[in-house]
């Protein structure tokens, strides 16, 4: 009965990008940056409660260990992105001036790509320079 | 005619001003406003690495300022929300694959999430302050060598 009543095209179905026209993406992406984000987020909170109060000699070379620096470049990637798409859900759910709401959307995007990218340059050349 | 019916007072459906929220509403827009809380986090994770490349001042004016009351209530505030947006995600994630996603459900998961963030905030701050004197000791102690041999050079 079901199948009588679904009026959507075969090519629409196999497409499978819905009424958004973008499919499951954003949702997936989301769900998997929180997946590798909850092992990450233990890392990280066991690591600040490491470094309280640490000097700038023990934070450079906490930086510099390869485990860290890795793990840390992967944990401004996934929460960065998981950032820009849960922001990106609240600017859509409550900015109603559409001309505001791209303004924002754009922006946000632009602004985080920037500060991920200059976190990770940093990262990276304490890592390759303090060490 | 148009006049007289704009005037007629029709009752208001409730709206989010009159109407209480429910402990699941309260939690799920709590879920929004911690995240939002965190990606301001995440901009302070980020001066943290610039300020240490820019300079051993600017680390050391950033981790004077964390220490302070200041920072340090912002990192409570910061903590609260990381362990509540942690919690209340993986309830997500298990909405996701259908497990909990019910009316009984969803009230057992308010109290595990409210519970688990209590106990991880509270633990992780018990278990900081406990060791804090030591290593703020052990630091200090370090910064000061660090000092004399510079004013020995």
């Amino acid at each position: 009965m079901a199948d009588d009543q679904d009026f959507r095209s075969p090519l629409k179905k196999a497409k499978g990008l819905g009424a958004a026209h973008a499919g499951v993406h954003h949702w997936m992406a989301q769900r998997i940056t929180a997946l590798a984000l909850i092992p990450l987020v233990v890392w990280l909170v066991y690591s600040i409660v490491d470094l309280k109060g640490a000097s700038y000699a023990e934070f450079m070379a906490w930086t510099a260990s390869p485990i860290n620096a890795v793990l840390m470049i992967f944990f401004v990637i996934a929460s960065f992105y998981h950032g820009v798409l849960g922001a990106q859900v609240v600017v859509e759910d409550y900015i109603k001036c559409k001309c505001l709401k791209m303004t924002k959307l754009i922006a946000h995007k632009l602004f985080f790509t920037a500060l991920a990218i200059a976190t990770i340059f940093s990262i990276l050349k304490i890592a390759f320079t303090a060490g | 005619m148009t006049e007289k019916t704009n005037k007629i007072e029709r009752p208001l459906s409730p709206h989010l001003q009159v109407y209480r929220l429910p402990l699941t509403a309260l939690l799920s827009i709590s879920h929004r406003i911690s995240g939002i809380a965190l990606i301001l986090g995440a901009i302070f994770i980020s001066i943290w690495f610039i300020a240490a490349v820019a300079g051993e001042e600017y680390y050391t004016l950033l981790m004077d300022f964390s220490q302070g009351w200041i920072g340090t209530l912002m990192i409570f505030g910061w903590s609260v929300a990381l362990f509540y947006h942690l919690c209340n995600g993986i309830r997500h994630l298990l909405w996701d694959v259908g497990v909990g996603l019910n009316k009984c459900g969803a009230c057992k998961g308010n109290t595990i999430v409210i519970l688990a963030t209590i106990i991880l905030t509270a633990g992780i701050w018990f278990y900081t302050s406990e060791n804090a004197p030591d290593l703020v000791d052990v630091n200090a102690i370090e910064i000061t060598d660090d000092e004399k041999e510079e004013g020995e050079e």
